[in-house]
């Protein structure tokens, strides 16, 4: 029987592109540091470390979190670090998650940084992500890929480049809210369509900016969060799923075959919604933290976490379902694509969902939010994962 | 006391570190196919007859290796697509079109570029590249055992 576990400290800095301020570890130690105040604990009070770090070419130092060891504390103590491209932060978190749950420790840090502002080259360093005698020498990206899941969304249901549009005009307006988000402008559904084209159907506003900052989770067992504090969000409920290497061999149409379908994140969120006893995600879940730095996966990801029937996530766009006034709010941080420090974004939607149902979010807080569902995905869109986040045990 | 404004130093670097990447016995009788005789190989399983490009040596539906060779026709049918124009170092100069196909015979797309489109307006460009539409396989006429030894042509 797995323990209770509960988040019991916050730290993030602001993302921006440059932090020429500081090195890597030094970014690190400022999100730690934030969130063991947010915790009143001290770093001896934790008692092992997990590092949520994607893959360090973007940061231009290979086995980067042996930097960091001294920036987390970890002298003496476990510590790992997980990878899993851009599911990262949800892995890391899952990771954390086990540390306690297993009750082989009490209190553990979830920690990671992106700097990818050191480099111009983030698509380059992504493309190397693939097998060099097939995908990578055609030129795939994370943005063309993306776009692959976008044509065969819109040529299955329908979907819009104006849905998508949409996706983006509300993550915008909702990260003015954010004081850590990146870009905190508003834009108009014009804007976007009129925007350059990247990947087509992908405009440069359908897509996330290359985003620098650190952020902290600290997990403890639900022994020690009582000593803690009076208000802990608590980890009702994880799932992982993993899918084949291969986009092209997910061009089918049935389950878990379709490139265009999030059938893996459903999979992931089914099991974080039995664990956190959720039969109906639409009207048990109070606000949603998605990890969607491109505007057409975000419509893939609502459908796949229960919130609207398959195919209709872009018309429940349209109808502002998933607005801050609307039935389900999506991203009140203003989500991946306004701030996506690729290392550790799947972590920021978990603090973030953990914000929300402690009310603690300040100008992005949803009325009232009790239950937040907070997910992740990296890779070629392989790895996924979902946590139930919630105010009550 | 007065802040100073100090300056911030970078240090500059570049990875450049080669790899001679294996491509191993099955990929390897792909690639030298495409080169010697413009043929495109897809591995069959025996168990569940799924014909796979790129080919491996094993199944991982079936969890069976796999070394049944079939060869595939030079059609087939876009499953996906993008057209890029912006521009991303390492790749070419934009625009350019990238589809997954999937050639008759096989069960799986392959990613490569389109050849022949005028890619300059993208609504007429996307009447012509869609999902659905039939391709032509063309190699170049020097080939070296790449990937990028052919390229996909619309037909019509």
């Amino acid at each position: 029987m797995a323990r209770n576990v509960a988040i019991v400290g916050i730290g993030q800095t602001n993302y921006t592109t440059l932090r020429n301020d500081v090195t890597y570890p030094e970014l690190v130690f400022e999100a730690v540091t934030k969130a063991l105040s947010d915790a009143s604990m001290s770093i001896d009070e934790i008692e092992a470390v997990v590092f949520s770090l994607a893959p360090t070419s973007l940061v231009g130092v290979d086995a980067m979190e042996r930097w960091c060891i001294d920036a987390v504390g970890a002298k003496g103590k476990p510590f790992m670090r997980v990878n899993t491209g851009g599911a990262t932060g949800g892995s890391a978190a899952q990771a954390g998650y086990f540390h306690i749950a297993s009750a082989f420790f009490d209190t553990v840090l979830v920690v990671g940084a992106e700097k990818q502002g050191d480099t111009p080259d983030t698509q380059l360093i992504l493309n190397q992500i693939w097998d060099p005698r097939f995908e990578r020498a055609v030129a795939l990206n994370a943005i063309n890929m993306s776009s692959f899941q976008a044509v065969r969304h819109m040529h299955k249901y329908g979907t819009t480049e104006q849905q998508m549009a949409m996706v983006s005009v509300r993550d915008h307006k909702n990260a003015l809210n954010n004081p850590h988000a990146h870009i905190r402008q508003a834009v108009s559904l014009e804007d976007v369509l009129a925007s350059r084209v990247v990947c087509w159907p992908l405009k440069l506003l359908d897509c996330c900016p290359r985003s620098s900052g650190a952020c902290a989770v600290i997990m403890a067992s639900e022994g020690r969060t009582r000593k803690l504090m009076q208000r802990p969000a608590w980890i009702k409920g994880i799932g992982a799923t993993t899918n084949t290497y291969y986009m092209g061999d997910k061009m089918e149409t049935e389950m878990f075959n379709d490139h265009g379908d999030w059938d893996e994140l459903a999979l992931a969120a089914e099991h974080a919604y039995r664990m956190a006893g959720i039969s109906n995600p639409a009207k048990q879940i109070d606000v949603a933290e998605i990890y969607g730095p491109f505007s057409c996966l975000e419509i893939a990801a609502v459908e796949a976490l229960g919130f609207c029937p398959k195919g209709q996530g872009g018309k429940f766009e349209e109808q502002g379902f998933f607005n801050m006034t609307g039935e389900l709010p999506v991203n009140p941080s203003g989500g991946a694509l306004c701030s996506n420090p690729i290392a550790v974004t799947g972590l920021v939607r978990v603090a973030e969902a953990a914000l929300q149902v402690t009310g603690r979010a300040e100008g992005r807080q949803v009325n009232g939010a009790k239950t937040a569902v907070a997910t992740a995905i990296g890779g070629s869109l392989q790895f996924h994962t979902a946590m139930v986040i919630s105010a009550n045990l | 006391m007065m802040k100073e404004k100090r300056e911030l130093v970078s240090v500059p670097g570049k990875w450049d570190i080669s790899f001679n990447y294996a491509a191993g016995k099955t990929v390897s009788h792909f690639l030298a196919q495409i080169r010697d005789n413009g043929r495109i190989l897809g591995m069959k399983c025996a168990k569940c007859h799924r014909v796979m490009v790129p080919p491996r040596s094993f199944c991982e539906r079936c969890f069976v290796p796999a070394e049944d060779w079939v060869e595939l026709g030079d059609e087939g049918v876009v499953e996906a697509f993008t057209i890029v124009h912006d521009v991303f170092e390492g790749s070419p100069p934009p625009p350019y079109a990238i589809a997954y196909v999937k050639l008759d015979g096989a069960d799986t797309a392959l990613a490569n570029f389109v050849d022949g489109l005028d890619l300059s307006d993208i609504s007429e460009a996307t009447q012509r590249l869609k999902i659905g539409a039939r391709v032509k396989v063309e190699f170049a006429s020097r080939r070296e055992g790449r990937i990028t030894d052919f390229k996909y042509r619309i037909i019509g």
